[in-house]
């Protein structure tokens, strides 16, 4: 099997000596959507020591145009992501120590989850979950290669790599009320390859201990538009989650949102923590095209998504009718709101 | 006068009524969006999207999305 990896190897700036350090590495994946599929595959193949993937997700038809994974057969027996993923990335490549947990990441459980990898690479659906593994990322002193895409477009900023760069929380200023998903303007393929390529590339580079700048980077593959900022300057000095006093705020109960199943209701409710503001008349017409029988006035939006009656309140709440899974609640929420 | 602009790394011609960064964004259905502008290598604060977008200025804006 030595020459398994010999073009990896015959690739100068990482040589036989950096393929040492990618067998050394290990990745935690944070989430097996499509960015994680397409991120683990790479990684996997390129020979990594180990790799755990999470994901709280089974398998649909809709995620096969671009999760490159799965299978029709994984759709009919109804497979969690994760379990799927772990099969797939084991049978490409038996080196590698890959484990697949069917888990959602909370503030609860997100420590404990990626203690012990050396990396985390971005591959979740939506913003909370971002700045919780920024959170995370940062009080365990690793890397988050972020990336995200929807449309034709995808960006990617490597946080952590240098001791005085920003962090995701930094380049926020505000939170959105809202961010484009797959499930409100959809996605094509491509994107999800170029933005999990760059974020491979730069884990790559991370590993065989490369220095690299990090910038935030986006493409948009239909239009031709590309952008790269160096964005050093934006890092905040009094930053809570990157500061020296850094207190994680999205680790704390406070930040993170809260869930109950409402009994005998059918119905979860989501909380949001009360720095995420919420703007009813842009949510409602970026679902108009995803969702049925769309209602909104001043207080709430309420609409159906697949089979589920869903309600916004202003105050940062969403009701989903027709479960008492949390899960599936906040499935749909992420896929709605991002 | 007709304005040309490089915006994200293409060439962009100015639409008559759109005069600073924040009616650019608008245009571009950003306005909404949580977006970093960087013009002229320099990244604007939130206060400076009033300034006037000239001929031959070079702007990249990357707004966050949510999926992947
Ligand atoms: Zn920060």
């Amino acid at each position: 099997m030595s020459e398994r990896y010999s073009r990896q190897e015959l690739f100068a700036p990482i040589g036989e000596d950096g393929q040492i350090q990618i067998r050394k590495a290990s990745i935690f994946i944070l989430g097996a959507g499509a960015l994680g599929s397409s991120g683990a595959e790479m990684l996997v193949r390129a020979g990594v020591g180990r790799v755990t993937i999470v994901d709280r997700d089974i398998i649909e038809w809709t995620n096969l145009h671009r999760q490159q994974l799965y299978t029709e057969q994984d759709v009919i027996e109804q497979l969690p992501k994760a379990v799927a993923a772990e099969k797939r990335l084991t049978a490409i490549n038996s080196d590698v120590a890959v484990t697949g947990i069917v888990v959602d990441v909370t503030q609860q459980n997100v420590l404990d989850l990626m203690t012990g990898h050396d990396l985390v690479l971005d591959a979740t659906d939506n913003i909370e979950t971002r700045l919780l593994a920024n959170d995370a990322a940062l009080k365990l002193g690793i890397p988050f290669f972020m990336g995200a895409c929807v449309g034709s477009y995808g960006l990617t900023f490597p946080i952590g790599i240098q001791d005085n760069q920003p962090c995701l929380h930094c380049i926020l200023e505000t939170l959105p009320s809202q961010t484009l998903t797959c499930d409100t303007v959809g996605v094509i393929s491509p994107i999800v390859v170029t933005t999990a390529a760059r974020q491979v590339a730069d884990v790559l580079k991370y590993i065989t201990r490369i220095p690299f700048e990090p910038k935030l980077e986006s493409a948009d593959l239909w239009t031709g538009d590309r952008a790269s900022i160096g964005v050093a300057s934006m890092k905040k000095a009094g930053c809570p989650s990157c500061s020296e006093n850094a207190v994680y705020p999205f680790l704390s109960a406070r930040e993170s949102m809260k869930t109950a199943v409402l009994c005998g209701r059918d119905t979860v409710q989501l909380s949001w923590p009360t720095s995420r503001k919420f703007e009813l008349i842009p949510f409602a017409e970026s679902i108009r095209g995803s969702v049925s029988k769309l209602i909104h006035n001043p207080h709430l939006v309420a609409c159906e998504y697949n089979g589920h009656r869903i309600v916004l309140f202003r105050d940062g709440r969403m009701l989903v009718h027709g479960t008492k899974d949390v899960v599936t609640a906040r499935n749909i929420a992420a896929r709605l709101l991002g | 006068m007709k304005r040309t602009i490089e915006l994200n790394g293409n060439r962009y011609d100015m639409p008559a009524e759109v005069g600073n960064v924040q009616e650019l964004l608008g245009h571009l259905e950003l306005a909404e969006r949580i977006v970093i502008v960087e013009m002229n290598r320099d990244i604007l604060a939130k206060d400076a999207y009033d300034l006037p977008i000239n001929d031959r200025d070079q702007i990249e804006i990357i707004h966050f999305v949510g999926g992947g």
